[in-house]
């Protein structure tokens, strides 16, 4: 398998029964490179996988690598690796066999497929589970297995849809610094297709976030994290305050303005909140507000406040191990946010967030335009 | 498996009682019926007392030579081997799309492949007898063949098409995606998921095509009888019947041979039954 | 962006509806279904209206002669009830009896494979030597009758073959092994944890069973039911061997195969082998609807 520049993406896209399952996805990966497209259930990202991967035939645009159309070949000679959910490895083959099949496919010698499959079974560290069957392991073993399979073709491209889903909450965290190792070690170009945003931002160079076939927003982890495009990649991110509010005055124009909203539903009829437009607002706009419950520090009511400040009830508070989730009632809303101490439940207390932290998204989704990243 | 999630066989209650009584004399006729068969099989004469007086196997080389049995053990295995050989490279195939693929008229091809089950098999048994006698294949081995294909092939593919639906699809895509080409993906990875499955089916159609009567005896003539149809006409023989002991001989050889043949098919079913064990191990984790 | 529509030839739109070379599969079951079921039994439909000339002088109805004989004649047309006569009694027998039996043998106990393979045993003796074992066994001078006299409880041996009975014994015999294997294979599909669920909301063992797995079982129920009905509406060797051919136990297939073999009106047979396919669809049929509105009762009365 010969290694690439770039795969790049242009204007990919399914249609099945009428509906986009995918529109228009551009994207150009360069080699080397971890790639995760996130995005709820539904929003495309493992058609775009399946497409890639050639499980799928595209029905418009087309992939190319350095400038040659792949998209007409049929999977088995694109020469990518791909990872499953459900691990899809053959239950009738031991480990070694499984790992084997890709490269006696290929019609590679045996002493050399013995020496490669050793290798990559080496490298999930499944030594002496080689002789077993599928059905023998651990779910987290047969994802090693599954992953051995894949890299030890040496692939110009591993395809990951979901390798972690079916794992329970430890085993992930340790799977997903194994993915990472294995990545660093072996400088294979990566698509990993997630859910969770924990996952894509710990894993990758590059995220893409998706909605309803459409990209929503592509950027590195540090820039989507700090800069959402839209209220829906906020949403992703961990901005688990995502409030519906009226734009009260923007001061200047565009991005980065400082905009007056009133929530609706809050203490009082509605507190007033400045925070930082991103995109073009006006006085009247419907809009949402974002903040990250790291973003709000809770005070004591009669404590001094700088900037806005939302009071409201202690309603829940749960322990985090070095800090405390505080879940604050004000009016009809239930807002999110860490405090060092606990607070008392029950208390009266405000929350203030920083304006820079306070984003302020307009309502519709549809108007974002993905912002273009260089890579 | 916890001991807590087992219930202990209920015993007391008088329901229980009632359905093992009916068991037991479910097991009562069963047995009778299979003993009865065997001794008279074996009896010098035996009419009004409760076992024969002398024992011999003069029945059955009596019967042997008789309906020249030899042949028609012959036919029996023939056919059905023939019969289960054909129906699973015709069905298993069949079963794979309607398991795998949704295309317009899908529906239809279901009902056409059920209602050979369905149906009496007189009621399409008759006309495909007329035509066959029409093709000049009346009595041959190819009709008796033909005729068993009818509910073979469809039984088949209904017991296949779950075994294969429950094959993850993701497994083939794997094996696309290391590289394999469609043939490869079913010689290497499908045929041999698929063995149970196939094995299973197998059987069935086994036993079913070598007690099958209706359509083998619509179409089947001397030289292409099957036991079943044998042992019908030897009962039913003008002037009363052939000898009650010869037809028990012949109703012991025609059992003789289906449990040979269905053990010699049961010692290739066992060692292969990964497919339970996969979804076994999957519960686990 | 180069031309959106470039990839979306008509072999992918054909592709997108199911339809590709792996259809060619199913190729070879068609041509078996088509050349063997669907030629000949369209044929024999052509052959209903082609009655001989001695039908059409006897029964009139011109092409119809067939039909007219099969509704007039009295001993063709009563054989249909005599058939349901048989058929529907037995397989509502198989199918009730099998429900308590696969309850009983869901548990694990000692012995359990040793008893399911007796049950299922009989699928292997096939008709005909289930006939021959009945003769020998339960008729007048046989084990049975030997063993109730003895035990005093009759006087004089009962006739147990060469009649309704006999044929009933047979259908139990081959059939209820089947509809037990069928109502275990459903029965084994329903989630034991949700009986344990009901228990812990207090439901005894006649409520767990009425309100859990029965309306979870009726249409493995019904299913089975209509796989049972077939096998014992085509009944035919048995109702010849242990029945009483020319009365209580003339079911429709003898009557069919009289006109085929004995009689070689093809034209006829094949009128009488449609006819039994309609009675049989009616029942399925009825069977069916049925389900559809029990299965309706049940979640209605819940909610």
């Amino acid at each position: 398998m010969s290694d690439f520049e770039s795969l790049e993406l242009r204007g990919v896209g399914r249609r099945f029964g009428g509906v986009d399952a995918l529109a228009g996805l551009d994207l150009t990966i360069k080699a080397g490179e971890f790639v995760a497209l996130l995005g709820p259930s539904g929003c495309g990202k493992s058609t775009a996988l399946n497409c890639l991967a050639g499980l799928l035939p595209l029905t418009h645009g087309e992939i190319l690598i350095d400038g040659r159309r792949i998209d007409t070949l049929p999977p088995e000679r694109r020469g990518f690796g791909m990872v499953f959910q459900s691990y899809a490895l053959f239950p009738h083959l031991s480990v070694e066999k499984n790992v084997a099949f890709g490269l006696q496919m290929q019609g590679v010698a045996r002493a050399e497929i013995d020496r490669r499959v050793r290798q990559a079974i080496a490298l999930v560290k499944l030594e002496q589970h080689a002789k077993k069957l599928p059905g023998q392991l651990s779910g987290g073993q047969q994802q090693r297995v599954a992953i051995a399979r894949a890299v030890v073709l040496e692939p110009s491209l591993v395809l990951m849809d979901e390798p972690l889903s079916n794992l329970d909450a430890k085993l992930r965290l340790d799977m997903r610094t194994e993915i990472r190792r294995l990545h660093q070690s072996l400088g294979l170009t990566t698509i990993y297709v997630t859910h969770d945003q924990e996952e894509a931002l710990s894993l990758a160079d590059r995220l893409v976030v998706m909605r309803e076939g459409r990209v929503q927003q592509v950027g590195t982890p540090d820039e989507l994290y700090e800069s959402p495009a839209s209220w829906y990649v906020a949403d992703f991110m961990g901005y688990r305050n995502i409030l519906p509010a009226t734009v009260v005055s923007v001061s200047g124009g565009g991005s980065g303005a400082e905009a007056v909203v009133e929530l609706p539903g809050t203490a009082d009829g509605g507190v007033r909140l400045t925070g930082r437009a991103v995109g073009a607002l006006g006085a009247g706009d419907q809009v949402r507000v974002a903040v990250r419950p790291d973003d709000f520090s809770v005070v004591p009511a009669d404590g001094a406040a700088t900037g806005a400040a939302i009071p409201g009830t202690v309603a829940v508070v749960e322990y985090h191990g070095r800090e405390h989730a505080v879940s604050v009632q004000t009016g009809d809303v239930m807002l999110h946010a860490r405090s060092a101490t606990p607070p008392e439940v029950g208390g009266a207390v405000r929350l203030t967030a920083p304006v820079e932290r306070v984003l302020v998204f307009p309502e519709s989704l549809d108007a974002v335009v993905p912002l273009e990243v260089a890579a | 498996m916890a001991a807590t999630t087992l219930e202990r066989p209920v015993a007391a209650r008088p329901s229980t009682w009632f359905v093992w009584a009916g068991m037991a004399a479910f097991g009562v006729f069963l047995l009778g019926i299979l003993v009865a068969v065997v001794v008279d099989s074996f009896g010098r004469q035996w009419f009004d007392t409760w076992f024969p007086d002398g024992l011999t196997v003069e029945r059955y080389t009596e019967a042997w030579d008789r309906f020249s049995l030899g042949e028609v053990v012959g036919v029996t295995v023939g056919v059905a081997v023939l019969v289960v050989v054909i129906s699973v490279l015709v069905g298993v195939p069949a079963a794979y799309v309607l398991a795998r693929r949704d295309f317009p008229g899908k529906r239809v091809v279901m009902l056409l492949f059920l209602l050979p089950v369905l149906m009496p098999p007189i009621t399409y048994g008759i006309p495909l007898a007329t035509v066959m006698y029409s093709f000049g294949l009346g009595r041959t081995l190819t009709a008796v063949v033909l005729v068993n294909l009818v509910p073979s092939v469809p039984f088949v593919i209904l017991t296949m098409t779950p075994f294969i639906e429950q094959i993850n699809p993701a497994i083939e895509s794997a094996a696309r995606m290391c590289g394999a080409r469609t043939r490869q993906v079913f010689t290497r990875i499908l045929a041999p998921l698929l063995v149970p499955g196939i094995l299973a089916a197998g059987i069935l159609v086994l036993v079913r095509t070598v007690g099958l009567f209706e359509l083998t005896f619509l179409v089947s003539g001397p030289g292409s009888d099957t036991l079943v149809v044998a042992i019908y006409r030897g009962m039913t023989a003008a002037g009363g019947g052939e000898a009650r002991q010869l037809i028990s001989a012949m109703s012991v050889i025609y059992t003789a041979t289906m449990l040979v043949m269905l053990v010699v098919a049961l010692r290739f079913v066992n060692p292969t039954q990964l497919v339970a064990q996969v979804k076994e191990a999957r519960d686990d984790d | 962006m180069t031309d959106g529509r470039a990839t979306a030839s008509l072999r992918h739109r054909l592709a997108e509806r199911g339809i590709d070379p792996t259809l060619l599969l199913l190729v070879p079951g068609l041509v078996v279904a088509v050349a063997l079921f669907v030629y000949p039994f369209s044929y024999g439909i052509g052959l209903t209206v082609q009655p001989t000339a001695a039908m059409q002088e006897q029964w009139g109805g011109g092409i119809l002669a067939n039909y007219v004989a099969f509704f007039r004649d009295p001993f063709v047309f009563d054989s249909i009830g005599l058939t349901m006569r048989l058929a529907l009694p037995a397989a509502l027998f198989n199918v009730l009896a099998s429900v308590p039996v696969a309850m009983v043998l869901r548990h694990r106990f000692r012995g359990k494979r040793l008893l399911t393979s007796l049950l299922v045993l009989p699928i292997t003796l096939g008709t005909v030597l289930t006939a021959q074992g009945l003769l020998i066994f339960a008729g007048r001078q046989g084990w049975l009758n030997r063993a109730l006299l003895e035990l005093g409880l009759i006087d004089e041996p009962l006739q147990l073959v060469n009649n309704y009975l006999g044929v009933m014994f047979s259908l139990v015999i081959t059939g209820f092994p089947f509809a037990f294997l069928l109502i275990s294979s459903y029965l084994s599909g329903i989630d034991p944890s949700l009986e344990r669920a009901a228990k812990t909301l207090g439901a005894g063992w006649w409520q767990r069973f009425r309100r859990i797995i029965l309306p979870l079982l009726a249409p493995g129920l019904a299913t089975t039911f209509i796989l049972t009905f077939v096998l014992a509406f085509s009944v035919f060797p048995s109702a010849r061997l242990v029945g009483d051919a020319m009365g209580s136990t003339r079911v429709m297939s003898l009557m069919a195969f009289r006109a085929f073999g004995e009689q070689n009106d093809y034209a006829m047979a094949s009128t009488i082998a449609l006819m039994m396919g309609a009675v049989e669809l009616l029942v399925v049929v009825a069977v069916l609807g049925l389900r559809s509105l029990l299965y309706r009762g049940t979640t209605g009365g819940k909610g």
